[in-house]
């Protein structure tokens, strides 16, 4: 490992994990990434590997079975893992972000009935708040909870699951619009459910429907779906928190510490664009040297460099803020914005050093340059995050008088 | 059943590994310490042979205090204690040193199975684990591709050239292993917090009762006296094959006395 992306004052035993990652993800996911992309293969055999290590266990806290590290531990791990091969955080980032809103948010029952299994990874998590119709503007979903007695009954259409399939437990944002004042704001009339479900497609419990996978250009091998409910009848006690009205600020809350885990992402894909450059422009010769020694791709290689390094500076910021218990919103989407757009950025000049073999599908930049993308959608678009951090900046430099 | 697994801190494999010009020693300090990838393979055997019949592996590592990581390492797979023997006294020893300070370690402490990787990959010497063994008046059942134990038999099949070979003995015996005979596991997170808490003994030469002046630089056996780097590649000769390709190439070879 190089110089670049080091992360200052971290513990013996954090070194440890990192460094057990680290190993992994070279000897058993880089090696076969190529291939499982290819085919949009599922990566039971990693997923499995990652399970044992703990990985899914790695935020939970202690008492549940989990190690109770801190997010930028996590975070540290995202990377490591999405410099091997980016969807494989996928398959952690929603379960990541499940157990994390159960931890805040959850009943004790509620807690002591996931979290252990969440630990081990058995119970996998997805959530889910996007629709057909609607994106970042969450506050325009339309799937519904009516009560009838005490039962919820679930109507609705969701879109963009990571891990639909996959996962056994989906934290669904739906409207309640009976529970409060009419004249409530809507952010007061949404509400988290709790679903269990077995993995899998089609009609998985009655009133349930995971369609097919939905084809992608990039980020294939985890599964992106839709969600159907169809008359899916709930109890109270399957409300995250168990009141309703308060599912908005719960789905906020996980998504900012998803932020933090996208960045993180980017830093890894980023990682393994400017490896990718740096190794071909040491090897192509053009006009008689290594094309390392022509400046036009010594500067694109510093101009990389500069950016896995600003873009893993800020990640790691936006991360200890949150752990130090401090309000990490601005911070996280400045850390996503300038993370994916930097991403995109080294990837695209690592294909342009790779030439006409960057195009190949021989190569990994490919497939790189076919994922990077989804980095500036996922968690927000790098235009939400600018309207979140101009918010915050508003507020925080108002004019007096 | 309690094994003692015996670890080497190499520099990283990959990494360019240099000489030093004051002692003509390798220059441990240019490359990061990793554990030597066939003592992966040692602790993996260790730890399946005790998750299926009981028991406690110890690991034994001699070398600098960086060392430690290693030991630390082998102890987050799964180990349950650690010696580690640090001496400045010990910088430069022989493969004879050497096995003197590890068969002393081990000696008196109740082991009924020692293992090791069959070599390092820094000194490639592979005579370590035999001169452990002798030194213990133990059999040896060295380069197994299979390790059994049934009661106080061990039973290796031992690589040859042609294939391998059956061998048994009775324990306390040292075995060492070839990457054919597992897979090692990667550390558990729970594995690598619950490393810290494993006791780990620090001993010196002197804690082992031995005489410094025995190993060492000054006690080798052999002594680097001078060292050149590789020198550079050439380029190749390059032949137009014009029909008589093969007889060129031939007779290249028979230049290089290949044929």
């Amino acid at each position: 490992m190089g110089r670049l992306a080091q992360t200052e004052g971290l513990n013996e035993e954090q070194e440890a994990i990192l460094e057990a990652v680290r190993d992994f993800v070279d000897n058993e996911i880089i090696p076969v990434a190529n291939d499982l992309e290819h085919a949009d293969e599922y990566p039971q055999a990693i997923v499995d590997g990652l399970k044992e290590m703990g990985v899914f266990g790695l935020m939970i806290p202690e008492e549940y079975g989990g190690l109770g590290e801190s997010l930028l531990t996590y975070a540290l791990v995202v990377e490591e893992i999405a410099r091997g091969w980016m969807p494989v955080s996928g398959v952690i980032n929603t379960h990541f972000i499940v157990s994390y809103m159960l931890v805040q948010h959850g009943t004790e029952e509620q807690k002591a009935h996931y979290l252990p299994r969440m630990a081990t990874g058995e119970v996998r998590g997805a959530f889910s708040m996007s629709e057909p119709g609607c994106g970042s503007d969450v506050a325009a979903i339309t799937s519904k909870a009516v009560r009838e007695g005490d039962e919820y009954v679930l109507n609705g259409q969701k879109m963009w699951l990571t891990n639909g399939g996959s996962s056994t437990l989906v934290a669904v944002l739906v409207l309640t619009p009976g529970e409060v004042d009419e004249g409530a704001s809507v952010y007061k009339k949404m509400t988290t459910f709790l679903i269990e479900k077995p993995s899998g497609f089609g009609e998985v419990r009655p009133g349930l429907t995971i369609p097919g996978k939905i084809e992608k250009m990039g980020y294939k091998g985890v599964d992106t779906t839709e969600l159907v409910m169809d008359g899916l009848r709930l109890s109270a006690d399957d409300i995250l928190g168990g009141e309703p009205g308060k599912g908005f600020y719960q789905m906020m809350d996980g998504v900012e510490v998803g932020r933090v885990n996208v960045a993180a992402r980017a830093c890894g894909l980023s990682i393994r664009a400017f490896e990718l450059g740096v190794e071909y422009a040491q090897q192509r010769v053009t006009f008689g040297k290594p094309i390392a020694e022509h400046q036009a791709v010594a500067f694109r290689l510093a101009d990389m460099a500069t950016k896995v390094e600003a873009a893993h500076q800020m990640m790691v910021m936006s991360a200890r803020k949150k752990d130090s218990g401090e309000r990490n919103d601005m911070e996280a989407g400045m850390a996503k914005y300038l993370a994916s757009e930097y991403c995109k950025e080294v990837v695209e000049d690592s294909f342009r050093i790779h030439g006409g073999y960057g195009y190949s599908k021989e190569y990994e930049i490919e497939r790189l340059y076919r994922e990077a993308p989804m980095l500036l959608i996922g968690e927000g678009t790098a235009d939400i995050q600018r309207m979140i951090i101009a918010r915050r900046l508003l507020e925080d430099y108002k004019t007096r008088g | 059943m309690k094994i003692a697994v015996c670890v080497k801190q190499v520099p990283d494999t990959w990494a360019e590994k240099k000489l030093r010009e004051a002692d003509s020693r390798l220059d441990r300090e240019s490359a990061d310490g990793v554990m030597n990838e066939l003592d992966e393979y040692a602790v993996e055997e260790a730890l399946q042979l005790i998750e299926a019949q009981g028991g406690e592996v110890v690991i034994i590592s001699m070398g600098p205090d960086r060392a430690s990581e290693t030991v630390r390492k082998a102890l987050s797979m799964g180990a349950d204690a650690g010696i580690h023997i640090v001496d400045d006294a010990l910088g430069g020893s022989d493969a004879v040193a050497t096995s003197a300070v590890i068969a002393a370690a081990i000696d008196g402490r109740d082991f009924d199975l020692v293992i090791f990787g069959s070599e390092s990959t820094d000194a490639r010497m592979s005579v370590v684990p035999a001169m452990v063994a002798e030194r213990l008046g133990w059999a040896q059942l060295t380069f197994a591709q299979k390790v059994e134990v049934s009661g106080s038999d061990v039973t290796i099949e031992r690589v040859t050239e042609n294939g391998f070979a059956t061998v048994t003995a009775a324990t306390p015996a040292v075995v060492s292993v070839v990457e054919k005979i597992n897979e090692p596991r990667y550390p558990s997170f729970k594995g690598i917090m619950a490393a810290k808490k494993k006791p780990v003994d620090t001993l010196s030469v002197a804690d082992l009762g031995l005489d410094a002046a025995a190993v060492g630089a000054a006690a080798a056996w052999s002594a680097v006296n001078d060292f050149a780097a590789r020198p550079p590649k050439a380029a190749g000769t390059i032949v137009t094959d014009e029909g008589d390709g093969g007889v060129k190439v031939a007779e290249y070879l028979t230049t290089q006395k290949f044929i």
